[in-house]
């Protein structure tokens, strides 16, 4: 079975381009201080929006600092993001997702309407309206993209608990006794991990996306931290003279996305080529 | 027919209910109360004037009772009354910009279904062709692309390098003193950029299921039928096939309206368009809490209208939808 996973996957050339785009991703986030060429905060006021040279593979900003340099350091702000905004997605809907499946009658149609509610609100709506309220950080963009993003995962997990639950296995675990809390984390949830593993990747670029496009409009990352969505809203203010504050931070953002979508699909086609 | 509108009327009431408490949540997340902006800034607010304040905005009374005042003003579109200097009440202000940002989606949707659903088709009856190839590349970009980078170099490329169409708001300066048709021309230029962008994002995901819809219609019983019987490809595919794929296209429909709606801040606020994003957008930044909870409430309604169109046109398109 793990065998043939790794044999599909292997096989298909886009998940593996996905999986190299995200290994390179981590690579740079952890190396950042030793690769990055320049400090990313050293500001040159000599230099300011100088075009892409051999001193500055990228360019430099409106401040005169080194736009590669903040590119790789803005990478972590993207994989740190699209972790902890993913992981508390996840785990709100599984749990939530796990419950509903599980127990069915009214709990489900309490979570399924609340659900319904959450998905009626246009989710950059919510996050712009709770960003309205608390400060704009890193910690509380993590925490809102989190908090508006589990309802699909929920769907997800109780699709799988609903068809899990009436296995045999679940049976013999109910017929020795074991309690509800125990069939439902050790028993099926382990069952549910593929579908879940898939969303979390997917819901990686996701967050990863909607971070940049709170940053670019300044309600997200604030400087002087780098991150990619950031540097382009610098690249917005001088659009008629810098075209490299444009260009680079939105390819970035573009290659890291579409790694993880790759990736996400792969691992999809390669646990169950049927769903192809 | 009646009777299915009335069952998704009833359906859509508690969902209704909670739209209110979360946005009425939303804005007692808010740490500290509204009043603070009035009275921390001036020194010579006491403590009575303070309470005089709280109670003049039902403050001191239990939060249920708070809620319930809420809802009752919600419910004549009362939306309070903005914190800006012009103090001008919330509804004014979002129904004057709705028009322009329900203009900008539709043409949008139109634009999303009038390609997507032709990519969708072909790429599904040339299976595995060259343009199937072409079109999945291009839907694996547009799930990945930061909308609102492409909307920066499509201006750099329209706006600044070729200088052909405007990149900020919707008319020129002089739009006043235009004859009729090129102030229409002048519109359109003006829109072409942000109705392709917000476009851009849904196109990808309905030509991907447009594609999958229509090849498992081709797969089904009945297109054998048709073919066996003789009838020529084309009234196969365009006439048997395409109505069916195309009846779970208006769910999806109805399921991307929250995305466009969203995504409208963005666009607007680039674009620099007067509509409801931007004015969400400038609200947020102002912090003028009465605004953001009113259009927050307005977006969420206008997804539930958006739904129940979309369910019961189906219902119109589909009879078995009906019955059952």
């Amino acid at each position: 079975m793990e065998s043939d996973f790794w044999n599909r996957f292997l096989k298909n050339k886009m998940a593996v381009a996905g999986s190299l785009v995200v290994l390179l991703l981590f690579a740079v986030s952890l190396l950042a201080p030793w690769i990055a060429p320049c400090d990313p905060s050293a500001i040159d006021l000599t230099q300011v929006l100088a075009a892409p040279s051999s001193a500055h593979l990228f360019g430099t900003d409106q401040l005169g600092r080194d736009v590669l340099s903040r590119m790789i350091w803005g990478a972590r702000i993207s994989l740190k993001v699209g972790f902890v905004a993913t992981g508390i997605a996840i785990l709100l809907g599984a749990i939530l997702g796990a419950v509903s499946g599980y127990y069915g009658r009214w709990v489900d149609a309490v979570i399924m309407r609340f659900v319904d509610i959450m998905l009626c609100f246009p989710t950059f709506f919510l996050i712009l309206a709770v960003i309205a309220i608390l400060e704009p950080s890193i910690w509380n963009i993590m925490i809102i993209i989190g908090l508006t993003g589990w309802m699909g995962i929920t769907r997800l997990v109780r699709a799988d608990f609903i068809s899990l639950k009436e296995r045999d296995f679940v049976l013999a675990a109910r017929v020795i006794g074991a309690s509800d809390l125990r069939i439902i984390f050790i028993h099926i949830l382990p069952n549910a991990m593929a579908s879940i593993l898939v969303a979390a990747t997917l819901g990686i670029a996701g967050a990863i996306l909607t971070e940049s496009a709170l940053s670019f409009l300044g309600i997200g990352v604030q400087p002087p931290t780098p991150s990619w969505g950031n540097i382009l809203t610098a690249g917005k203010d001088n659009i008629d003279i810098a075209w490299w504050l444009s260009l680079y931070p939105g390819l970035a953002i573009l290659i890291t996305v579409l790694g993880y979508n790759l990736l996400g699909e792969g691992i999809r086609d390669s646990l169950d080529p049927r769903l192809r | 027919m009646l009777q299915y509108v009335a069952k998704r009327l009833v359906f859509m009431a508690p969902l209704l209910v909670g739209i209110t408490i979360i946005c009425f949540s939303v804005m007692h997340l808010a740490p500290g109360s509204p009043t603070d902006l009035q009275t921390q800034m001036n020194p010579r607010a006491s403590a009575e004037a303070q309470a005089r304040l709280r109670a003049m905005y039902d403050l001191d009374k239990p939060l249920y009772h708070q809620y319930w005042i809420w809802v009752q003003k919600l419910a004549v579109l009362d939306l309070g009354q903005s914190f800006s200097t012009d103090h001008r009440p919330v509804a004014d202000k979002i129904l004057e910009r709705l028009p322009i940002t329900i203009l900008l989606n539709c043409l949008s949707l139109i634009l999303i279904l009038a390609l997507a659903i032709p990519i969708g088709v072909l790429s599904a009856v040339h299976q595995n062709s060259l343009f199937d190839k072409l079109t999945s590349v291009f839907v694996f970009i547009g799930f990945a692309m930061p909308t609102f980078w492409l909307a920066l170099l499509l201006m750099i490329l329209f706006g600044v390098q070729l200088g052909w169409l405007p990149i900020s708001g919707i008319r020129s300066l002089n739009y006043e003193y235009l004859p009729a048709g090129a102030a229409f021309w002048d519109l359109i230029k003006h829109l072409i950029l942000p109705v392709m962008l917000s476009a851009f994002g849904g196109l990808a995901g309905l030509s991907r299921y447009m594609r999958s819809n229509m090849l498992e219609v081709i797969r089904q019983d009945y297109i054998m039928t048709a073919r066996a019987k003789g009838l020529s490809e084309r009234a196969v595919i365009y006439k048997h096939a395409l109505r069916n794929a195309l009846l779970p296209v208006i769910t999806i429909l109805g399921l991307s309206i929250p995305g466009l709606i969203g995504g409208s801040v963005i666009f607007e606020t680039i674009f620099a368009i007067p509509g409801m994003g931007q004015l969400f957008y400038m609200s947020v930044m102002a912090r003028d809490y009465p605004v953001v909870m009113g259009i927050l409430f307005i977006g969420a309604v206008l997804t539930l209208l958006g739904n129940l169109i979309a369910d019961v046109s189906y219902a119109v398109a589909d009879p078995r939808i009906r019955v059952s």
